[in-house]
């Protein structure tokens, strides 16, 4: 028995203190911000890998939303006679929950996934540690430019998921299905309020937040991990990642929902 | 020697991993444009030592001065001192997604406020120091392990260092370049006039090298002086690493000999 709570004790310390560690890596990094020089370099390079690259997926996934979302929604309403709200029932599905979810799970699985295994590279071959030995923080070099580029690119995504995803409920439910694509846009435009866009913005900019610590987090210290070294612990961090950012991203889309509703 | 002549002074430096001691107190003066190189052999904390003169570990107990001034928790005696020294990785750490060129911008661009034009001229002028301006445009990958390691060194020279540390600078490498990468240390030391701190084993190279040497030991420091005071030393850990060092070198030599009868 005291075995068990001493062994209970020491892994919930073991917990809190990794959650205060990752706060304070998330806050050195913003406050890396204020020394840093050719920010705007990074924060392009930033944009690119987090933008251009993860494009093409979002358009496709957000497409693909919409016309299943247009396909299962026609089938179900139809049940009722009421086939005239399947512009509502798409919009507010995409922009209350799934484009901000599956848009931030998508970023996470291309962008942050290669921000934690190039971090954990980086970690591995000592370029993290001769930024330090050069008077350079790897904070503010490394971390910071990923993580305000988060704050507007995971919106901007999820609005074009958003976009894509309703013309994807255009194309089964108008084009394929039927439906007056006026009766279709009109519904739309009556259900979708302001507070729904906010919320969706919102939750956007709260989960790219937090993934991308936790990816750059996890990447940063590939090296902690005491089960593993060299090439398995970048691929165990970068799992880990993954994993962690998609649980929180759930989770914090729980919270938010619940604040917002 | 006065405090004055030492850029560098450590005085009863400690450091332990997991309840293991590895420098039990190391004391030692670095002269100002000397190349000192601190020998020993493989898994006795030299490297550490260096790491900990860096920054990069966190030393137990001891204290390292600068110019005079303590490093300690100072943090401005700290950055001020990362301003004036580089250090070059026994794996040279280059960014492998940045060009060469790009490598030896890099610290120019964190932490000064040059102009792009100013960083661009003094990168390409370290480059064409160490005759690696041709290869401005490759990524680290595409160079061979002695520009690389040139690449490094013209990285760590770029911001006109005072003092640089090499751990162990010919690690994996064959006597032909160990000799070259020594040469090139000495070149360039006497150029750009810095001090340079060198932990290696290579001990044959690094006496012809270096104006002084110290040999570490069980965490210790049990020899220091010049190089002939090391070659003439009859202290038993001195001469026992010397001869074990000779000894490997006879063993190599013998080898080669039967390999080329064999064949």
């Amino acid at each position: 028995m005291h075995a068990m709570l001493h062994t209970l004790g020491r892994q919930t310390l073991g917990i809190l203190s990794g959650f205060g560690d990752f706060a304070l890596f998330t806050e050195r990094s913003f406050r890396s911000v204020v020394n840093s020089k050719r920010l705007g370099r990074r924060i392009i390079r930033a944009v690119y890998e987090q933008g251009a690259v993860c494009l093409p997926v979002i358009l496709i996934v957000g497409t693909f939303t919409g016309l299943v979302l247009g396909l299962q929604g026609y089938h179900v309403l139809s049940r009722f006679g009421s086939q005239g709200l399947l512009g509502a029932l798409v919009s507010l599905s995409l922009v209350r929950e799934m484009a901000p979810v599956l848009a931030s799970l998508m970023l996470v699985g291309q962008a942050g996934s290669a921000l934690a295994a190039e971090l954990g590279m980086q970690r591995n071959t000592e370029q993290i540690v001769a930024l330090e030995t050069m008077g350079v923080s790897s904070h503010g070099y490394l971390v910071a430019p990923r993580l305000i580029t988060a704050l507007f690119v995971f919106p901007v995504q999820t609005a074009l998921f958003v976009v894509v995803g309703l013309w994807g409920g255009a194309l089964s439910g108008s084009l394929l299905l039927g439906v007056d694509s006026g009766v279709y846009w009109s519904s739309v435009d009556r259900a979708v309020e302001a507070r729904d866009i906010r919320e969706c913005l919102v939750k956007a900019a709260i989960f790219g937040l937090l993934s991308v610590s936790i990816c750059a987090y996890q990447g940063f210290h590939a090296d902690r991990n005491r089960s593993a070294t060299g090439a398995r612990a970048v691929s165990a961090a970068t799992t880990r990642a993954v994993v962690l950012s998609s649980i929180t991203i759930l989770v914090a889309d729980y919270i938010i929902s619940s604040f917002f509703i | 020697m006065t405090d004055r002549d030492f850029v560098l002074h450590v005085e009863g430096l400690r450091k332990g991993f997991d309840g293991r001691t590895v420098l039990e107190g190391i004391d030692l003066g670095i002269p100002r444009g000397s190349i000192f190189t601190v020998l020993g052999p493989s898994g006795t904390g030299k490297s550490v030592f260096l790491k900990c003169l860096a920054n990069v570990l966190q030393p137990d107990g001891g204290r390292i001065s600068f110019e005079g001034r303590p490093l300690g928790h100072d943090q401005a005696a700290r950055a001020e001192f990362r301003k004036r020294c580089s250090f070059l990785f026994q794996s040279n750490a280059l960014f492998d997604s940045l060009t060469a060129l790009e490598n030896v911008s890099l610290p120019l661009e964190q932490t000064t406020d040059l102009g792009d034009t100013e960083i661009r001229k003094r990168s390409l002028e370290a480059l064409r120091q160490l005759e690696m301006e041709a290869f401005h445009d490759r990524y680290p990958s595409q160079l061979s392990g002695g520009m690389q390691k040139r690449l490094a060194l013209a990285r760590a020279i770029v911001t006109h260092p005072e003092l640089v540390l090499f751990d162990e600078p010919t690690a994996g490498l064959d006597p032909l370049r160990r000799n070259a990468v020594f040469a090139m240390i000495a070149k360039y030391q006497r150029r750009f006039s810095f001090t340079a701190l060198i932990v290696t084993h290579d001990v044959p190279e690094a006496l012809v090298a270096s104006d002084r040497v110290a040999l570490l030991n069980q965490g210790r420091i049990c020899f220091e002086g010049t190089s002939s005071e090391f070659s003439a030393s009859t202290h038993p850990v001195v001469s026992g690493f010397r001869d074990s060092a000779a000894a490997l070198g006879g063993d190599l030599a013998s080898i080669r000999e039967e390999s080329l009868v064999t064949a």
